[in-house]
């Protein structure tokens, strides 16, 4: 375990960083951050004193794509300096110890550190047949997940299996997949994304860093500035959208010319995330970069909204295609046969009404009453 | 009807809409119209002619800007008429809606045998709304505030608009985003049948009752019968 008394400052500089590197290092985290350039200098201060936190990764019911991500950040020394300096003390794929030895270092952390450590969470879970789908060391994923939050400075559920269950939640969740928000007390910080950006999580990790507590969430527990705009707000195919310029089919001259996707089954107007700003592998692209539409994996139960290549997700309980129009269609046409039958019989019978009714002289209101 | 004896009831006029209740019902279904319209397209876009730029052509920014400048149009003119049922005479009253005494019932009962079974009315029912069609709107009411609801909370993220923010709690409490779309969209399809079933039932009414049913949204008037009991 890597010695938690040190400031970020004091890693790098055992690791042969330099003091330029180091300033560089810290106006990205601020910019990261969203911070404007006076306040690097806060971080410089922050990043040199401060005693870097411990941090526990965990991970349960997941494809280990949300570190796959964090990796790939697109500053280097961003990545190394949170993975290498950041002290992780615990982390399943990255850790270099094993079996017990590893066991014994995730208990050491949460017994000396209590209430300084940060606990970052990959994966959902599993609560069904009393946790048996996903066990470490012979405990529960909610056990250990329970003993972990308690003493937690601040948790964070890195992707949709964390933040909403993701595809081991769809319907019909065999396993009873379960965000981590529902287990615990603590405030989660939900990163969702399948997997979310790695600049994002960077980004979420150095706010709290320096400023020791966690940033601005909306109601659903994401960080405001990036999970604050859907996709399709900042898309650069939004003209396309607005002229109802749209790709009919992925092969035709319209997709080549790089219309909007929405009739593809694009979810960017249904989806809170960031990549459309920030974009993927060092700002390089993003899914409707690249001619595919979003499918909303940064949203609650996306996975149940498919198909991913059609305008509106299927409707429940009817077969896998049938929209909402076409059963609306049906209904209506229902009605407008059985409004015509009606209208036929009425008909029918109004000609005999006629004949029956002669004109005659006003009756007395005894009379009058229709029987 | 008492055999080969005349009959030919004598009618007086009522007045029963009052201009507020006519407005509200025809700025209503003109709205109605044009949101489902406009919502259709919104939810499933033709491929009108292309023009070489996007910035040449604007037709779908239209086409949502006036879905949702008639959305306010929807809710303000539906809170005028919710009011006026707290206001307005005694046809328009919010409690010509909910039925609560065994009367109300058993006139829900009749008007079902009449407009299901074809049977004749076998006494006077309500001149303003009859219960059965009263009942229908009360849910008809509830349908716009979803419809509101739903649609505000989607309008939420693209507006400043405090109608937005006030209706965002809505998108999370059903799934998110997706979810309220497809509510939404399904919603459309409820004014369809509904509007189908209402005017057929207007054109069958004024048939079976012979009380103006159908003008009486134009002029307000209605006609009852001299032996009809007074309310
Ligand atoms: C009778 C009333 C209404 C009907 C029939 C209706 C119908 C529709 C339909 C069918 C859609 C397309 C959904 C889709 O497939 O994506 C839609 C979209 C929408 N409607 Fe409505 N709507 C009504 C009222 C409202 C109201 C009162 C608002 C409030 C602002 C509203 C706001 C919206 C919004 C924001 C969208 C999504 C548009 C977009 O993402 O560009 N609607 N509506
Ligand atoms: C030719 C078309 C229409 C005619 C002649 C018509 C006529 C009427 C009449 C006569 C009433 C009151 C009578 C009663 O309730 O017994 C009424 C009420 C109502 N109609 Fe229509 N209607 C038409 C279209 C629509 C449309 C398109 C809608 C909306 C989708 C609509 C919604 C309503 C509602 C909500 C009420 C209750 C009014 C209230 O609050 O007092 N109508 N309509
Ligand atoms: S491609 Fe998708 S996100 Fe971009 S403008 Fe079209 S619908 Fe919106």
């Amino acid at each position: 375990m890597a010695d938690s008394n040190e400031s970020i400052w004091q890693v790098m500089q055992e690791k042969g960083y330099s003091r330029r590197e180091f300033v560089q290092f810290c106006t990205f985290a601020a910019t990261a951050a969203g911070l404007s350039s006076p306040a690097a200098a806060a971080v410089v201060e922050a990043f040199e004193k401060k005693q870097r936190p411990p941090v526990i990764w965990l991970h349960f019911q997941e494809c280990t794509c949300c570190s796959e991500s964090f990796i790939r950040a697109s500053h280097p020394i961003v990545a190394d300096v949170l993975l290498d300096a950041l002290s992780l003390d615990y982390t399943e794929t990255l850790q270099a110890a094993s079996g017990h030895a590893a066991e014994k270092c995730l208990q050491d952390t949460l017994k000396t550190h209590v209430g300084k450590y940060i606990l970052l969470v990959e994966g959902s879970v599993p609560i069904g047949a009393d946790g048996v789908y996903c066990t470490i060391g012979g405990r529960t994923a909610e056990d250990i997940l329970k003993e972990a939050a308690k003493g937690a400075a601040a948790v964070i559920a890195w992707g949709n299996c964390a933040s909403y269950g993701c595809i081991q939640a769809a319907k019909p969740n065999p396993t009873n997949a379960t965000p981590i928000h529902k287990l615990i007390s603590n405030p989660v910080i939900n990163v969702p994304g399948c997997p979310p950006i790695a600049d994002v999580m960077v980004a979420v990790v150095t706010h709290i860093l320096m400023f020791g507590r966690i940033p601005e969430l909306d109601a659903q527990g994401r960080p405001k500035e990036f999970y604050g705009r859907r996709v399709h707000d900042t898309c650069y195919r939004r003209p396309y959208y607005d002229a109802g310029m749209f790709v009919e089919a992925f092969d035709d001259d319209k997709a080549r010319k790089g219309y909007c996707l929405y009739k593809m089954g694009c979810r960017g107007p249904v989806t809170y995330n960031a990549c459309s700003v920030t974009k993927w592998n060092g700002g390089t692209s993003y899914p409707i970069q690249s001619g595919h539409g979003c499918i909303g994996c940064s949203e609650n139960g996306f996975w149940d909204n498919g198909p991913f290549y059609q305008h509106l997700p299927s409707f429940p309980g009817f077969g896998i295609e049938s929209t909402a129009d076409q059963i609306g269609t049906a209904v209506g046409i229902g009605a407008a046969v059985g409004v015509a039958a009606h209208a036929i019989s009425t008909n029918l019978r109004k000609r005999q009404l006629i004949h029956e009714q002669p004109i005659e002289p006003t009756p007395t209101p005894e009379e009058g009453k229709v029987k | 009807m008492s055999q080969g004896k005349a009959l030919s009831p004598t009618f007086r006029r009522q007045y029963v809409w009052e201009l507020p209740v006519r407005f509200y019902h025809w700025v209503n279904g003109a709205a109605i119209l044009v949101l489902g319209v406009t919502g259709f397209l919104i939810g499933r876009p033709m491929s009108l002619a292309y023009m070489p730029e996007a910035s040449q052509q604007y037709w779908f920014g239209a086409v949502r800007f006036t879905h949702f400048m008639v959305a306010y149009i929807f809710l303000f003119n539906f809170l005028v008429r919710v009011y006026w049922g707290f206001v307005g005479n005694r046809f328009a009253a919010w409690n010509q809606f909910i039925p609560t005494n065994r009367k109300q019932f058993q006139e829900i009962i009749e008007v079902l045998r009449v407009d299901v079974l074809q049977t004749k009315l076998r006494g006077p029912i309500s001149l303003g709304h009859n219960m059965l069609a009263g009942t229908t709107y009360f849910l008809t009411f509830w349908v716009f505030l979803f419809q509101a609801l739903t649609g505000f909370g989607l309008y939420a993220p693209m507006s400043q608009g405090i109608l937005g923010k006030l209706s965002a709690w809505i998108v999370p409490l059903m799934g998110g985003d997706m979810a309220a779309r497809q509510w939404h969209h399904a919603g459309l399809w409820f004014y369809v049948v509904f509007t189908l079933i209402h005017v057929y039932l207007v054109f069958y009414h004024d048939y079976v009752e012979g009380r103006g049913t159908t003008s009486s949204m134009v002029g307000g008037w209605k006609f009852e019968r001299d032996d009809a009991p007074k309310p």
